[in-house]
Formats: C-alpha cells, sequence, structure tokens
C-alpha cells in the first residue's frame, strides 16, 4: 500500500459520482464524513482503490422541508442536525440519536447516511431513524428509488445496496402534531462509547392521549437493527400504562438474539433493550402529549 | 499517479500544495505545511490532538483528506494568538498550569474556542462534555476545565467592554 495508488475524486453531480462507482475496478468507497472510512483506510482493513467524495454534489451538504418531510443530504454533518431548530422540534429522537455519535469532533463530519451505510448493529441513529419510518433516496445506475432505512442493512458491514448506488438522502415523513419519539442506548461511561444495546421509539396519540400508532426498533440486539412490530402493538390503543409497558418490553426481549462479549451477555443485553425500549417509550410519549 | 493540486485558506492566509490520496489534512499540516501545532495521537478521531476547525466546523485533521480542503477554510492553533497577544484560553491554560507535557494543548484550544465561540457562559458539565473528544493523560482534566471557565469569564468581560466603548463613541 503506498501513498499514491489511492485515486481521489470529488464529482460535482450524482450522474458523474453514480459512473465512477459504477464503473470502478477494484476497491471503491464513497467518502461522506470519513469518520467510519478513514478510520478503516488507517486500520489497514480496506485498501481503496478510489474514493469518491460526495460533499461537493449540489443538495448533498442541505436539510430541506417540504410538504413531505425533512430531507437530510447524505453529507450533512450530525452537528448540523442539533443546530436545525425545526428539525429539533419535528424529530427529536432522531436528532438525539444522531448527536450521541461520538465527540464534538466526530460530529462535525459524520452524517447519518454514513451511519447507516457503515451497517454496524450498533449505529446510533439508526434505530432512530426505523422508528421514524424514514427513507432513503438512492440514486444509481438505474436511476432514483426510494427504500425504508430498514431495507438497507443486510447485516453486519453489509448493505443491499448495488454497485454504482449512492444513498443521497435520508427522508423523515411529515407526521402528525401529536407526535413523539426518542431514542436511549446504554454504555457502561457517560459519553464517547459504542451501545451495547439501544431502543427507539416513535409514536402518534389520538384523542384521550391514546396511542395511535406506534414503532418501535432495538440496536445492538442483533446483526441488524431490529423493528418490532409486536412492542408497537403492544402499546397501541392504551394510555402507555403499566401493563402496556410491560407488554412492550417482553416483545422487545423476544425480539432480541444479541451476541455474547465482554461489554455484555446475551441475557443483559436483552434485559435492558426492554427496559430501555419501555423508558424511549415513555419520554416519547411525554413528548407528544406536550403538543397541540 | 501524479498529486493532487489544492488551494486552500489556512489560518486567513491562501495556501496551495500538492497531496497524495491518502495523506490526510493532519499529515498536509505538519509534513507540507510546517504548521506542527496540531499532533497526531491516535490518528483514529479517538484523541483530539490534532483538532482543528474546517469552514468553522470542530473536526480531527487525521480524519480529513487533504484533497477534501479544495476551497475550504481552515483555522489551526497556529492562527489563535494575535501575534503577540495570547487568546484568553491560551493565557489561562498557562497562568492555570492546565497542561503539563504539553501534547494534547493545542488540541483542547482549539476545542474550547469552538465552544466559546458558540456558548460565552458553558457549565461545567456543558465544557465537559464539549471537551469530551480530546483526551489529557497527565492533567486529570480539573485544571483544563478551569482554565476553560475562568477564560470564558474573561471573555464576557472583553465582549462587555467593547459593547460599552461601542455605545459611548
Amino acid at each position: 500500500m503506498g501513498w499514491s495508488d489511492m485515486r481521489y475524486e470529488s464529482p460535482k453531480s450524482t450522474r458523474e459520482a453514480v459512473a465512477l462507482m459504477a464503473g470502478a475496478k477494484g476497491n471503491a468507497f464513497l467518502l461522506a464524513g470519513g469518520t467510519d472510512l478513514l478510520v478503516r483506510m488507517r486500520g489497514e482493513f480496506i485498501d481503496p482503490d478510489l474514493v469518491v467524495d460526495i460533499k461537493r454534489i449540489p443538495g448533498f451538504q442541505e436539510i430541506t422541508r417540504n410538504a413531505s418531510g425533512f430531507s437530510i443530504g447524505a453529507g450533512v454533518p450530525c452537528a448540523k442536525l442539533g443546530r436545525n431548530k425545526t428539525l429539533v422540534r419535528a424529530w427529536p429522537g432522531v436528532v438525539e440519536a444522531a448527536q450521541l455519535i461520538g465527540s464534538d469532533q466526530i460530529q462535525g463530519r459524520c452524517t447519518i447516511a454514513g451511519n447507516l451505510c457503515n451497517a454496524s448493529p450498533a449505529a446510533d441513529s439508526v434505530p432512530a431513524l426505523v422508528a421514524a419510518k424514514a427513507k432513503a433516496v438512492i440514486v444509481g445506475p438505474g436511476g432514483t428509488r426510494r427504500t425504508a432505512v430498514e431495507n438497507i442493512v443486510t447485516g453486519p458491514g453489509k448493505t443491499s445496496l448495488g454497485k454504482g448506488e449512492i444513498v443521497k438522502a435520508i427522508v423523515l415523513p411529515d407526521r402528525p402534531a401529536k407526535s413523539g419519539d426518542a431514542y436511549l442506548r446504554f454504555i457502561p461511561r457517560s459519553e464517547m462509547d459504542i451501545a451495547v444495546c439501544s431502543a427507539g421509539v416513535s409514536l402518534t396519540l389520538g384523542t384521550g392521549n391514546v396511542v395511535k400508532q406506534a414503532r418501535v426498533a432495538l440496536g445492538a440486539v442483533a446483526p441488524t437493527v431490529v423493528l418490532v412490530p409486536e412492542a408497537a402493538r403492544a402499546i397501541v390503543g392504551t394510555r402507555l400504562d403499566d401493563a402496556a409497558l410491560k407488554k412492550l418490553a417482553a416483545a422487545c426481549e423476544a425480539a432480541c438474539s444479541p451476541i455474547d462479549d465482554k461489554r455484555g451477555t446475551v441475557e443483559y443485553r436483552t434485559e435492558v433493550a426492554g427496559v430501555l425500549a419501555r423508558r424511549a417509550a415513555t419520554i416519547a410519549f411525554e413528548r407528544a402529549r406536550r403538543k397541540r | 499517479m501524479k498529486g493532487i493540486a489544492v488551494s486552500t485558506t489556512v489560518n486567513g492566509d491562501a495556501v496551495e500544495y500538492v497531496c497524495h490520496g491518502r495523506e490526510t489534512l493532519l499529515d498536509v499540516l505538519r509534513n507540507h505545511l510546517g504548521l506542527t501545532g496540531a499532533k497526531e495521537g491516535c490518528g483514529t478521531g479517538d484523541c483530539g490532538a490534532c483538532s482543528v476547525t474546517l469552514d468553522g466546523e470542530l473536526v480531527c485533521s487525521c480524519l480529513v483528506l487533504g484533497a477534501e480542503v479544495e476551497g475550504r477554510t481552515v483555522e489551526t492553533i497556529e492562527g489563535m494568538a494575535d501575534g503577540d497577544k495570547l487568546h484568553p484560553l491560551q493565557k489561562r491554560f498557562l497562568d492555570g498550569a492546565a497542561l503539563q507535557c504539553g501534547i494534547c494543548t493545542p488540541g483542547f484550544l482549539i476545542a474550547a474556542k469552538a465552544l466559546l465561540d458558540r456558548n460565552n457562559n458553558p457549565s461545567e458539565s456543558e465544557i465537559r462534555y464539549a471537551l469530551a473528544g480530546n483526551l489529557c493523560r497527565c492533567t486529570g482534566y480539573d485544571k483544563i476545565v478551569r482554565a476553560v471557565s475562568a477564560a470564558a469569564g474573561d471573555m464576557r468581560r472583553q465582549q462587555k467592554a467593547q459593547a460599552r466603548r461601542r455605545a459611548t463613541r
């Protein structure tokens, strides 16, 4: 591995970027924030022949809002999510999840699209995005398509993206006013760590503060982030009373198939996942209740 | 393969350099531009010793490619003092002995400045969170946190004095 054997490109259009990735011979990687890619290069886990920096493509560094929701460009650093007051008000759980990734220095670079495509089971923003029913906008040789975020990751470090396909943006849908979301993770220290397990909950309340819709997703308890429809069903139609929360936790525990390592045993991760889901649901409920 | 020609702005000066694809901004600063204030501690974004700002955003320069910086604005520790006049943070770090070996200090100063630029009156907890990406193996952090807090006070007083001068002019 020499200094001069890696080609760096910063295309100015998605068409150019797709052509570079689709036509690449050897190891080609996309560069957004680089907080995973450069670490992997440095550790010699990967040896790129080509790196395509997507940050110069118009729109990739922007957060836009239209009738169907928010679109967060694939090059937007997570620090910027926290400074967007409208986004924080609409999706506090997604933003708090994104802002748990690394230090302020990492926040200045890391992106939610990168967090998704890096395909770690412990990615902090992903359970919150799955709970939020977020979609990935993908450009590729075959044109543009949209798919649910949970369809992207297929296993640790693996995605369903085809050759030449690039996640262009993450779209958070518009949702009814009385909605809230939350994300919690467990780490054995107060900052700067990878989730031992985590939970994201998004819900909408109906009349009388009864849960009308809900989505619950768990992180770091399976090869991919898992959406747990049974956990959502446990709280829909309730005011999040204790019995409903117990059922939610039980459904979450049943959905866990974690690894056993020094950071957490199978039993520990499973039980804590249920606890975190309960707490995240309670926070999401309170956030929704306070809205008009 | 030939190198990549980059034109950019470092500490307000227009700068040009040629780098290879794999070289980081930290490599470029230290090896091409002679700016050795930013240090390499870990090289993987964990220690913060290489902190700089890129278009105003706090980043680890070891996790930025030199080629990415084309047309952008970089601020390093070398640009922090105003000629011979130290920045209040630098002064308080010296006065409060908030350093021992000094390797982590440039990174702490850059990260602390990024905090004070957006929050001129941070609590102790806010300071500790903002500096969580900077590791120091000498001081135990207390003196650093106190120095940042004291510098924040100095900067608030300076801002007030400037505002008064403007009002009486």
